[in-house]
């Protein structure tokens, strides 16, 4: 076959590093804070120094065992820890605290969304506990590295998957999914930005139809998701593009440069991925009682899949709508909580999907942050509905509403933003408006359809956008005809 | 066999510094100590799980409660050099 008629396929597995949410570290009572001044939030036991010894935190174990159970894993009975062995300034101890050979959760998957109604199955071989590194500051000017300690001993779980994404895209979904899946928990912020998710992807190509997975390269600095998706996009053509030169792809680690858009070959020492895994004697191993998997799996809450499926049922609602809802735990809920108080579902996810999130994008806030009471959105929703306010007032209303919460009743009272509706005012309102306008309500008896629209335009500036449009249109019109 | 390549390997993954001398020593010992894993490798172990600790403990926890942290500069006092509240290291690059 021609090289240039060679159909490749792109093999990708992802590791996930999540920082746990707790209040102290994994083995020590240090605090378990982002964004304190260096080396302040250390002891004896994270600065590995000589005679101290790591205890579990029992939160930790918890919060695995949770993740472990999302994620559709086997959640093993007899778990112990190793030591994973290298030498770098950000490890003082010179080996990190890990899980090898008995994990926590294994053979697990998670079902990410592809066209339409269908799913995709990306296994998840295992998921393990282990302790952060420090941080590494590199100091060009002073031609130094500065360590930062705080980080050394955050709890974390790496979840690894199976070799089963197929693209750079379902890369991107699956982290999606995984994120918001684990936000639900409550068990990480999974913020990048601060570090608390991170990734790194195998990748390797093959050609179409080839079985065995072909020689993989291992990409770091992946900051963020789009980097994820960018890294993975330039690697796989550059490793198509080696192979058609009629070379191999070497195994190695690269690193992804954002500024540039490649990715580079990480300097490394030869041999240091010979990690001499060994039991680590410091800890004792630990073993899962079946209740407190059982009491684990009684109190997890409904999932982000599940919840769109629920959504969608219970409510009528699109799933469009639906996938936007679940991306915010506290908004889906909030969402439900107004389909209890007004029938217009559709109406709900528009303003939560629209206006909400915009107003929440322009204002720097998330959902917490803000206080609306689902009667406010409500409230505005069947008084837009019932033609009491405009759509132009409703979305004043509800701005107002999340500077200062209050009576969406006593605002339309307070502001005059009730729409005339009257019968009597508007008929007194469009007399007016024809006879300061002669020449447009000619023009209108002569056919011109669009005088029309000018003399409503007319009565909604007289009034200040309080007039009924609808209302006050078809009694212009009415007036016009009936003059004929 | 255990060549003198191999534990220089080693000993360099441990940052210890050998002389020749000493490789040739090591790489002996390390072969009695393999010979002897190879003979305990041959008995009949099937049904019995391997030991994952020597203690005949299990299950010790600490409550998720903050114990305060050191102040910096008792956590610099180990170093050697120091700047910016941080630990100074010959400059690392990856």
């Amino acid at each position: 076959m021609n090289d240039h008629q060679k159909q490749f396929e792109t093999v990708i597995g992802l590791e996930v590093h999540v920082q746990l949410d707790t209040q102290t570290k994994i083995f020590c009572g240090c605090p378990n804070v982002f964004g304190k001044a260096p080396n302040t939030q250390t002891c004896p036991v994270c600065l590995g120094l000589p005679g101290t010894l790591p205890v579990l935190n029992q939160q930790v174990l918890l919060h695995a065992i949770k993740i472990g159970l999302a994620l559709n894993c086997n959640i093993n009975t007899f778990i112990k820890f190793d030591r994973k062995n290298y030498y770098y300034p950000d490890l003082p101890k010179g080996y990190q605290i890990s899980q090898f050979d008995y994990p926590i959760a294994q053979n697990g998957h998670l079902d990410i969304p592809i066209k339409g109604e269908e799913v995709k199955r990306i296994r998840i071989n295992r998921a393990h506990i282990e302790e952060d590194a420090g941080k590494l500051i590199h100091d060009d000017a002073g031609n130094c590295s500065l360590v930062d300690y705080n980080r050394t001993g955050t709890p974390l779980i790496e979840i690894v998957t199976e070799a089963d994404l197929r693209s750079p895209q379902e890369a991107y979904d699956y982290l999606q999914l995984l994120k918001l899946t684990l936000k639900y928990l409550y068990v990480s912020d999974c913020d990048m930005e601060k570090g608390s998710l991170r990734c790194d992807a195998n990748i390797s190509i093959r050609e179409k139809g080839e079985t065995q997975l072909g020689t993989k390269t291992e990409l770091k600095n992946l900051n963020s998701f789009k980097a994820v998706k960018a890294g993975l996009e330039f690697e796989s053509e550059r490793q198509k593009q080696v192979v058609l030169a009629g070379n191999r792809v070497i195994q190695e680690t690269r690193l992804w440069d954002e500024n540039k858009g490649i990715t580079f070959a990480m300097r490394s020492k030869e041999g240091s991925h010979d990690y001499r895994y060994f039991p680590e004697p410091d800890l004792v191993p630990f073993t899962v009682e079946e209740k407190t998997i059982q009491e684990i799996k009684e109190a997890m809450p409904e999932l982000p899949s599940e919840k769109q499926k629920r959504l969608i049922s219970q409510y009528q609602i699109s799933k469009y709508d639906a996938n936007i809802l679940i991306q915010d735990k506290d908004i889906a809920l909030f969402f439900e909580q107004c389909a209890e108080l007004c029938p217009h579902t559709k109406k709900i996810c528009n303003w939560l999907n629209g206006q909400l999130l915009q107003e929440l994008n322009t204002r720097k806030n998330t959902f917490r942050d803000i206080d609306l009471k689902p009667q406010a959105l409500t409230d505005i929703i069947l008084n837009t509905e019932n033609g009491i306010i405009s759509n132009l007032a409703a979305k004043d209303i509800f701005k107002l509403i999340l500077d200062t919460p209050q009576s969406v009743a006593a605002l339309i009272e307070k502001k005059g933003l009730a729409q005339v509706s009257d019968d009597a005012e508007l008929t007194k309102l469009a007399d007016e408006i024809i006879e300061q306008n002669t020449k447009a309500a000619n023009e209108f008896q002569q056919g011109k359809q669009n005088a029309l629209g000018f003399l409503i335009g007319q009565a909604m500036r007289k009034t200040q956008g309080k007039a009924n449009p609808k209302l006050i249109g078809d009694i212009i019109k009415r007036r016009l005809i009936d003059a004929q | 066999m255990i060549s003198t390549e191999e534990v220089k390997n080693i000993a360099s993954l441990s940052r210890i510094h050998l002389k020749d001398a000493e490789a040739g020593i090591l790489s002996q010992d390390l072969e009695k100590i393999l010979d002897y894993i190879n003979k305990l490798e041959q008995l009949e172990l099937s049904g019995i799980d391997p030991t994952t600790h020597v203690l005949p403990l299990k299950n010790v926890f600490r409550k998720d409660a903050v114990i305060p942290s050191l102040k910096q500069e008792q956590a610099l006092s180990f170093s050697i050099e120091q700047k910016d509240g941080a630990f100074k290291v010959p400059k690392i690059i990856e």
